[in-house]
């Protein structure tokens, strides 16, 4: 899976979509609710269930990080599985909005 | 990460919010990126390696600015304040490229060969008009130079200042919430597209989901008018425009209730005019930025709290940090500096390094930034012990009298105080016996200053050495349109009319 900053990524299980921030220094498998995610353009819909397991959910607009691999991504559409990255859960970064200076 | 990207998710995830212009009748975000897909394709099959822009503000700028993004060309924004000639040289420097031009601009351009210039009004119509068009899937770009800005040149040739597609996203990401503003926020947009506030603006909206609105050209009567009409919520002034802007409000009796935000930058603001601003408008919160073309914009900013508890303060230390520029970002590394490299202590006045993914501290062909990240910003500050930042102008404007630097921006502001001061400017001018020697130019209500009285106050305030040993009065002092003082052709002035002495 190429993680490059900018690429796109939707959930094979949910409504969720991701963009890749920072990319990881390790090569892995990003995944949402439970199962790898695809290329935003791949043609399948999201089918099957949301392990129990990464059913926290992805919010819009919210950063999402691996501490160990430095890999960060944008929740660009919401969904209800959660991130993983090589199956360890990804946590929020809780970064406070600074005011718009232009 | 590509400038577009910011565009497109907004539009994925929010494609009938308005994105531009009025509520009734502004484009949606759907429309917005569709329109911008299909003027890149236009130039791709153009062809030119940049994508130049000669015109007033309006939909038509942030709609090619994404484009030429998604085209792989750098983008130009130029200068149509500059005389022809020099105007002429900036157009020579993007060629080959797509020059979109406002129509009554278009006869002082000199027809080039690798240059193609498209009228503004023929733009328009082939892109900004209609329905919305089909959105067009583009072929991804490898090219990472996002912008291109000439920088305001005060000395020699104007640099060509380059903002990588990974400097500008960075800065974006790093600052704004993604779809973080609501729908009934509005941007107002006055800065002209040749500065960097004015390339931020259309990409900082974008990703946070911010209606914006253009004024075509600034003036305070038509600011006033159109946030009252628009409901604006957000808006960024320069210095310059503020009070002229409180003078209408006055005036007209107009209070923005729906004004929210109000940030400014680009300059020093006067503490008479931020105080009278904070009472004009009491529910506005206040945000002071402070950045530069090779940093993507802000890279400090002192927030509405800072505003309010700096005004409200009796602590002097507290209070005085209503001139500074506030704390640096979060994403930002800060480092004042002395001439040897070493750094300078709190209060102690150095150059202002900076370092962080949003700095790119590049021209084209040639790179002003360390090995290690470090961007030296030729800009004179300091910090207090609170980390709060004080910005004491250019490091060339620095006057070195005997030996003593001497920073004009702490003469100005006292200067300032006096009720009959309406503007000044202190500078060096070269003198034989110290190097240089401070001259203050004053513009003064009265017409009648009392420089003795006022060069008194200085002595015993600060001290001899500070005080100006001449004085010039003007009826205006001589500003760019994004309210930077230019020092330069005062300076030049001044010291031409000494040697004719």
């Amino acid at each position: 899976m190429d993680l490059k900053p900018g690429s796109r990524w939707k959930s094979a299980v949910c409504d969720a979509q991701l963009v890749v921030v920072r990319p990881p220094k390790a090569v892995g498998e990003l995944q949402c609710g439970g199962k790898n995610v695809l290329p935003i353009d791949d043609a399948a819909t999201a089918s099957g269930t949301i392990d129990p397991e990464y059913a926290e959910g992805v919010l819009i607009g919210k950063r999402y990080f691996d501490e160990d691999s430095g890999l960060e991504v944008l929740g660009a559409k919401a969904g209800k599985g959660s991130l993983a990255f090589n199956g360890t859960a990804m946590a929020i970064k809780g970064a406070k909005p600074l005011p718009a200076s232009d | 990460m590509q400038t577009p990207l910011l565009l497109d998710i907004a539009a994925d995830a929010c494609p009938d919010r308005i994105s531009l212009g009025s509520r009734d009748g502004g484009f949606d975000f759907d429309s917005y990126r569709a329109r911008a897909t299909q003027v890149a394709a236009w130039l791709v099959k153009k062809d030119k390696t940049n994508t130049a822009f000669l015109g007033m503000n309006g939909n038509a700028l942030p709609v090619l600015l994404f484009a030429s993004g998604m085209a792989g060309t750098p983008f130009i924004p130029l200068n149509y304040r500059l005389a022809d000639a020099e105007l002429n040289k900036l157009v020579a420097r993007a060629a080959p490229a797509i020059l979109v031009v406002d129509d009554e601009m278009v006869q002082r351009i000199v027809p080039a060969d690798d240059i193609e210039l498209i009228a503004r009004s023929e733009f328009e119509a082939a892109f900004m008009a209609g329905d919305r068009p089909e959105k067009i899937e583009l072929p991804e770009t490898e090219n990472d130079i996002a912008v291109l800005l000439f920088t305001s040149g005060t000395t020699g040739e104007p640099k060509a200042a380059v903002l990588r597609h990974a400097n500008l996203t960075s800065y974006v990401m790093s600052t704004v919430e993604f779809l973080g503003a609501g729908e009934d926020e509005a941007a107002l947009v006055c800065v002209p597209s040749y500065h960097i506030a004015g390339i931020s603006a259309v990409l900082t909206a974008a990703y946070g989901g911010r209606r914006m609105v253009y004024l075509p050209a600034f003036t305070p009567e038509e600011w006033v008018a159109t946030a009252a009409a628009e409901g604006i919520t957000h808006a960024m002034v320069v210095p310059t425009m503020l009070d002229r802007i409180l003078d209408v409000m006055e005036k007209t009796g107009e209070t923005l209730p729906a004004l929210r935000a109000l940030s400014y930058g680009g300059g020093k603001m006067p503490e008479p005019v931020i105080a009278r601003a904070l009472t004009m408008l009491p529910h506005v919160a206040f945000v002071n930025a402070y950045g530069l073309t090779e940093t993507s914009s802000t890279i400090a900013l002192l927030g509405a709290d800072d505003h309010r508890a700096a005004f409200a303060s009796d602590d002097p230390v507290v209070r005085r940090r209503i001139a500074s520029v506030g704390q640096p970002l979060p994403t930002i590394e800060l480092d004042i500096r002395r001439e040897d490299g070493t750094p300078c202590g709190p209060g102690e006045q150095g150059e202002i390094h900076v370092r962080g993914e949003q700095v790119s501290g590049e021209y084209l062909h040639k790179k002003a930034i360390a090995d290690d990240g470090w961007f030296a910003t030729n800009d004179a500050g300091w910090l207090d012990d609170g980390g709060y930042l004080f910005v004491d102008g250019r490091l060339d404007d620095v006057i070195v009298r005997g030996g003593e630097n001497i920073s004009p921006g702490e003469i100005e502001d006292m200067l300032r105080s006096f009720d009959d001061i309406a503007d000044c400017a202190v500078l060096g001018i070269p003198c034989v016996e110290w190097g240089e020697k401070v001259v203050a130019v004053i513009v003064s209500r009265s017409g009648n200053p009392d420089t003795d009285s006022i060069a008194a106050a200085i002595r015993a305030k600060l001290r001899s050495t500070k005080t100006p040993e001449q004085w010039h009065h003007r009826d205006e002092l001589p500003y760019n349109e994004t309210g930077k003082l230019l020092r330069r052709v005062l300076k030049a002035e001044l010291v031409k009319a000494a040697e004719q002495d």
